[in-house]
This record gives C-alpha cells, structure tokens and sequence, in this order.
C-alpha cells in the first residue's frame, strides 16, 4: 500500500453461473466473491478524504467505514457499520444501480474501474449472516421494544416500509407492518426473480427484522381491511404508506386484452409470488410459449424476458422504441439477458396484436423507428418510420413499460393530497404528507423507480418520525 | 392468525359448498358486491371468491363455490374447524345501491350466493325487490329459503321444469320488464352466458343492467392487470374498477376467451391431485 506508484488492480470479476447452464434454472446468477475476492477488491479502494461514493448512496452508507473493516479482517465491524443506515444489505448489495449511485462517484472510475462496492456490500451481508445468524438475534432483540408506548403502523411491507420498520425498531419504537399479499417483502417478493434475488436472502432480512420485534401482519389492505383512520383511531403515533406503484400500465394498441398478452406483474407474480416455475408442485400456473416478446427495456422487462425463458420458451426478444443506449435497464441486466440468448430488437414500437380465431395471440406488428431529437426525458425520441412494418410472430407478449398509481388506499384517503400524476404529494424532506403524522415514500411517491431509492426515501421518514416521537 | 371454517354445508353434494369462515377484520367492513382472494394451503393458488354473506358481530364471512379445479376441489377436503392459510379482503368495490324503485336480481348458478346479497342491500335501501333464480333442475336451487326470508318476490325458472317456470330466467325476467311500470335497474349475477343473455334481453328496453364479472385474477389489489376487461372499448380491471360493470358495455367474447387461458394447466393439476386422492384414499 505504501507504494505510491503501484498500478491499479483490475477490479475483481464476480464469478457467474455459466449462461448457458443457468437458462434452464432459477437459481442466483451472480454466485458472489469469496473471502480471498473480497479482500483483494476490498483493498482496491483509496480511502479518500471527501469519500464521494457516499454522497452517491441513498441511504447513505459509512462505504470508506465498511471497507476499512473488511481490510483489517473485522467482518462484524463492517456489517455493523453497513447496517447502521441500511437494514436490507443483502438485498442492495444485489439489485441496487450501482453503476449510476456509489460505484458512479468513484473516484478509481475516472481513470479505472470502480471499487466494487455492491458485491462487497453483498460479501459482507451474506457471510456474516451465515457466520452469525443465532448471535446476530439475540444481540438485537437486547435493544428493541425499549418503548412500548410509541407504535407506528407501515402500510404495504416492501423497501420502503421495510426500511422505516428497521430503523424505527432499532430505536425502540413498536411497528406493525400491515400486507396485503400473503408474504411480505413487496417487489422483492413478487417482482424480482429468485435467479437474480433468492427468496431466501430476503427471508433472512425479514428474520433480522422480526428479531428485532417488527410484526408483520399479511392479508391486509390498505384502505380495505384497514384504513389510514383506523390506524390512527387505534393509537398509532405514525402511519408510514409504502404501498408501492400499483396498475400496470398497457399500450393501448389493438390486441391487447388477447389470450398471451400479459402484464409484466402479472407474469412476475405467478411465477415468484405463485412459485409457477414449479408448477404443478405448486398450483399457480404460467402461460406456456414458445415465442416470446416483451415490449420495454427497464429492469422488470430484463426480469420477465429471462423469466419466460426459463420458463421454455425457444426465442424471447425485447422489444423497445429506442436503441441500445437508451435501454433503462441496468447494464449488468441487459448482458446477462444477452449472454443467456434474449435477443433485442431496437428501434421497433408495438402497433397490434393479432389473434387466432380462439382469441389467443399468434403475432404482432411492429412498426420501425428512428431516433429523433431528445425529449424531456433528456433521451433520442423515437419516431415512426412511415410505412415500414414487420411481423413477429409470437404467441407471448409481456407489456413490461410501467406503471401508473394503484387507486385501492388512495380513494380511501380522500384528505390526501395527490399531485398531477396522481401519486402522493408527500415532503421531500420529510416524507410527510398532507395528514399531519402521516408520512409516504417510495414508488407511490415517486412513481417506478429502484429499490434503493424507496429504502431512502423510507430512511427519511423514519428519522422525521424518529425525531418527532423520542 | 387463523382463518377457521365454523360451518361447512353441502348445498348440492359433490358440486355447490358453502363455508362460514372466521375473518373478522373482513366481516367488519364487507359489503354486498366485495369478493375476497383465499389460498388453501402453502401451495396454493390465490383464487377470488365472492362474499355471499357477512356477519359482523360473528366476525365471519359466507362464501359458496362450485367445484371446478384444484384448489376448489381442495377446499371440499377441508372440513369444519380446519383453517385457510389466507383470507384476503374485502376486495373491490361494493356494489352501488341506493332507494330507487323497482331492482329486479337475476342469479344462476353459485352466483345466486352473491346475488342474494346485494337483494338483501337493496331489501335494507327500501327497495322493491324480484329475485329471479334460476338452475337445470329444482334440487340445484340455491338460496331459496334465505331469499324468500326477506324477499316477498321470488321466481324460479328450472329447465326440467321440476320447480317455477320451466324455461330460462331471461323469460321470466322479459315478462317482468313488459308487465311492470318502471324498472329502476337489472342485476345479474352467474355464469357468463347467462348475465350475456340478460344484457340482451334488456337492451331494447334501456333498463340500467349490472353484471359482476368473475374474471381471473392473481393478486385481486389492482396490481397484475390479470382481470382486465373491455368496458365500453376502455380496458378496466375487475378488481379495483369492479367486480361489477354496466352490463351492456361489457365485451363478453373477450371475458369469455380469456376464462380460458390456463385450461391445460388446470386440467393437469386437476388430473394429479384426483390421483393423490386415490392414493391416499
């Protein structure tokens, strides 16, 4: 180290599953470093003064702190300082952008490659819960529920709910997290498939949540089985709604409401929430296809097309407005959906849907684009390209292009403010909204965005309602 | 938290079952037209079912169902005192009733369950109440005692003729709609070639007709897009924007086609859990 002049490491590759092989299974892709991995890439980093990497994270991770740990062998120590901001590490050390957050403020990346913080934050996560899982428990639950008096009740038990309950918890404060699906875990659970976020890794922060005396209480709907006034009318200091994005949002091109034309929540959920990869083990189905077409290029629709092809289908293409450059997904998403044989057809918008005469889908028209000026969004707009169209035949469609606010708590809610998206209008600091003690986060504030930015947004409210109440 | 069956009743064996199940969050804030998701066991599927009957105080929910795949097959294995591993609700929106007259409530099959609780809403709103109920033959009626306890008006079609008018409900209710003054509204509950049929039959007389559709669904809170259906050549979800639909705007080839999207699955998993029940048996 003391060698100034040293040349810069190549950051540590994190070994795979081989693609060809993990087509055909959902188990995790990424297998994570091993101790000797995450030390050499541990020591990779320079320790700076004014730590950027820092101000990148959300949540605001002590990173500089944690690494210094893992160098000097003291896995506890960084775990510890790891959970101090962020109660579901093993979870971000997976599917947060880093690219775009603390890997992105680097300052190896200038020149170099980035430190590879994630994976770190994910080595960390995963081997200190394997090491000390029973002592981790009882370690906690010596400081939780020091005030039995201070209660607050989460609505929706997804990122941002999880965080607030993780943060208020460790400070002694009672919540109850209220879900409306039968497990709790939000996105993490119904969204994100078990091949990129094992349901264990996120059954394991749920226990860390338990431990600490969160309640989770499933098959309750906000603003169905229980109301914002309930809660309040019960004695709840707090109400923090992390309820999530909500409707999928559809094309609106003929063709649409065929058989084999699905929603990519509706696709994600049977398969992660209903387990139907091992259908007929477990009895919630999938379509079965052979070709499949998933319109869009974010993160989700990356997580459907691998699904589908998991699932069997022979040929799953994406199909997106714009070119490759514009795709929203993670990168590492989109590589890994090419390693594993999805193939991306750019420049191509969805016109129709064309059916059998049964109703189920067989094919769809695609019309040909070009890029344009920039939009607001700051990318190439795509434009049509008159006249030139293509068939594709497909007998799948995933509609994988976002969401739009889901009405069920918000009618309830009459005295919310909503803003001109219709999402809630909630303090940007705070994440209070307009019912005094009433706080909101996540994507019903913001509408789809990442994990990670619901976990912030959740750490917000928690210290303003931390605040307010000890 | 269990969800415990009190009674469990055998309306026609072997194929129409009702269940009273402890719910009571649900019970609390159930209205006629509110459906819940449930799911048997670990592996279960969620499934929607319509709330038949509610009872606050009891703090249990009434739900009737027809055996028709797995998971309902399963359901009739369970008996009284067993429990469901989730019960979900109440969910979607109730039905809308208010005092306006005349409301004729047309029911077939287990959807005369449900219909018998949106006619009592309407009995409650002050409303004159004729239920029609209507099944192949007289020992398939469901519901009459319950009906005719607070309904004064009650038909029946049966289409051996064993009971009523032998013929379809949609017979009785064109009759009704000739004979009578005003007809403030038509409510049609049950499968969907019948609520089809009733809509037909109404049109030419403008009479506001309601169907509830039993569309599939996976999560039921709005999320998956699942349940869609074309309303008035708008796409809109059964689950938040219904169950309940103005009939006549309702694109019925489409509900029907997509009822059928998972056929071969359910049959396969019905074929598998027919043959552990041999075994076990």
């Amino acid at each position: 180290m003391a060698d100034k002049k040293r040349k810069v490491r190549a950051r540590t590759p994190m070994p795979h599953q081989d693609p060809i092989e993990r087509g055909t299974n959902f188990n995790e892709v990424a297998l994570g470093y091993s101790r000797e991995q995450a030390l050499i890439e541990a020591e990779r980093c320079l320790q700076c003064k004014k730590p950027l990497c820092q101000q990148g994270c959300p949540v605001n991770i002590d990173i500089k702190g944690f690494i210094a740990c893992l160098v000097d062998d003291d896995l506890k120590g960084a775990y510890d300082t790891i959970r101090q901001t962020n109660s579901l590490p093993a979870v971000c050390g997976r599917v947060c952008p880093q690219e775009t957050q603390c890997e992105g403020q680097c300052i190896l990346g200038k020149k170099h490659e980035p430190v590879a913080i994630g994976r770190l934050e994910r080595y960390v996560a995963d081997t200190f819960a394997a090491q000390s899982a029973c002592e981790d428990v009882t370690d906690l639950s010596t400081c939780a529920l020091e005030r039995e008096d201070l209660k607050v009740a989460c609505i929706g038990a997804g990122p941002s709910s999880l965080t607030v309950a993780g943060y208020l918890a460790g400070r002694g404060i009672k919540v109850d997290v209220f879900e409306a699906l039968h497990e709790p875990g939000g996105v993490l659970v119904y969204g994100i498939p078990e091949f990129r976020l094992p349901k264990a890794v996120v059954a394991r922060e749920l226990d860390g949540l338990k431990a600490l005396g969160v309640t989770f209480h499933t098959n309750w709907v906000g603003g169905k089985t229980i109301t914002i006034q309930d809660l309040l009318d019960q004695g709840y200091n707090a109400v923090f709604i992390g309820v999530g994005a909500g409707l999928p949002r559809f094309l609106g091109v003929p063709g649409e409401n065929l058989v084999g034309v699905f929603s990519a929540n509706e696709y994600l959920t049977r398969v992660n929430l209903g387990r139907a990869y091992e259908f007929p083990n477990y009895d919630t189905p999938a379509y079965k296809a052979r070709r499949v077409a998933v319109l869009g290029a974010g993160n989700v629709a990356m997580d459907a097309a691998r699904t589908a092809l998991r699932m069997g289908a022979d040929e799953v293409s994406i199909v997106y407005r714009r070119s490759e450059e514009e795709m929203p997904a993670r990168w590492e998403e989109i590589e890994h959906a090419v390693e594993e044989g999805v193939r991306l057809r750019c420049l191509c918008g969805p016109a129709s849907f064309h059916g059998d005469n049964q109703g189920r889908l067989k094919a769809m028209t695609v019309q040909k684009m070009a890029l344009g000026d920039p939009d607001e969004s700051g990318r190439c707009s795509p434009v049509c390209i008159e006249g030139e169209t293509e068939q594709l035949q497909c007998d799948m469609a995933i509609i994988a292009v976002g969401t739009r606010p889901n009405p069920v708590l918000l009618e309830a809610t009459p005295d919310l403010t909503l803003n001109k998206w219709g999402y809630i209008e909630a303090d940007p600091e705070t994440g209070e909204t307009s019912i005094p003690n009433v706080f909101a986060g996540g994507d019903i504030v913001t509408g789809a965005a990442t994990v990670i930015s619901a976990m912030g947004a959740g750490r917000r409210a928690a210290k303003t309602i931390a605040e307010r109440l000890i | 938290m269990g969800y415990t069956i009190r009674v469990k009743e055998e309306l026609i064996p072997g194929q129409t079952t009702m269940m009273v199940i402890e719910a009571p969050q649900i019970a609390k804030k159930a209205k006629p037209g509110n459906f819940v998701m449930l799911r048997v066991s670990e592996h279960g599927e969620r499934i929607p079912l319509t709330i038949a009957d509610c009872d606050a105080e009891q703090g249990t929910v009434t739900i009737v169902y027809l055996v028709v795949g797995k998971t309902t097959a399963e359901m009739n294995t369970l008996k009284q005192g067993d429990q469901f591993m989730d019960v979900c609700g109440p969910l979607g929106k109730a039905t809308h009733i208010e005092k306006s007259g005349t409301v004729v409530c047309v029911g077939g099959g287990t959807g005369i369950a449900a219909m018998h609780h949106i006619a009592k809403g309407h009995v409650e709103a002050g409303n004159r109440v004729i239920a029609i109920i209507g099944a192949r033959s007289k020992n398939l009626l469901l519901f009459c005692t319950e009906l005719s306890s607070f309904c004064p008006e009650v038909r029946i079609a049966t289409d051996d003729g064993s009971e009523g008018h032998k013929g379809f409900v949609t017979e009785i209710l064109k009759d009704i709609l000739e004979t009578e003054d005003e007809v403030a509204e038509v409510v049609a509950i049950g499968p969907v070639p019948m609520m089809e049929a009733v809509c037909r039959v109404t049109l030419p007389f403008g009479t506001k007709t309601t169907v509830s559709l039993n569309s599939i669904m996976v999560d039921g809170i709005g999320m998956c897009g699942a349940c869609r259906c074309t309303v008035g050549g708008k796409t809109l979800f059964a689950c938040v924007d219904g169950p309940e639909f103005d009939g006549h705007q309702v694109d019925f080839g489409e509900l029907k086609s997509r009822l059928w999207q998972f056929k071969k699955q359910e049959e396969e998993s019905m074929e598998l859990f027919s043959k552990e029940c041999r075994c076990n048996g």
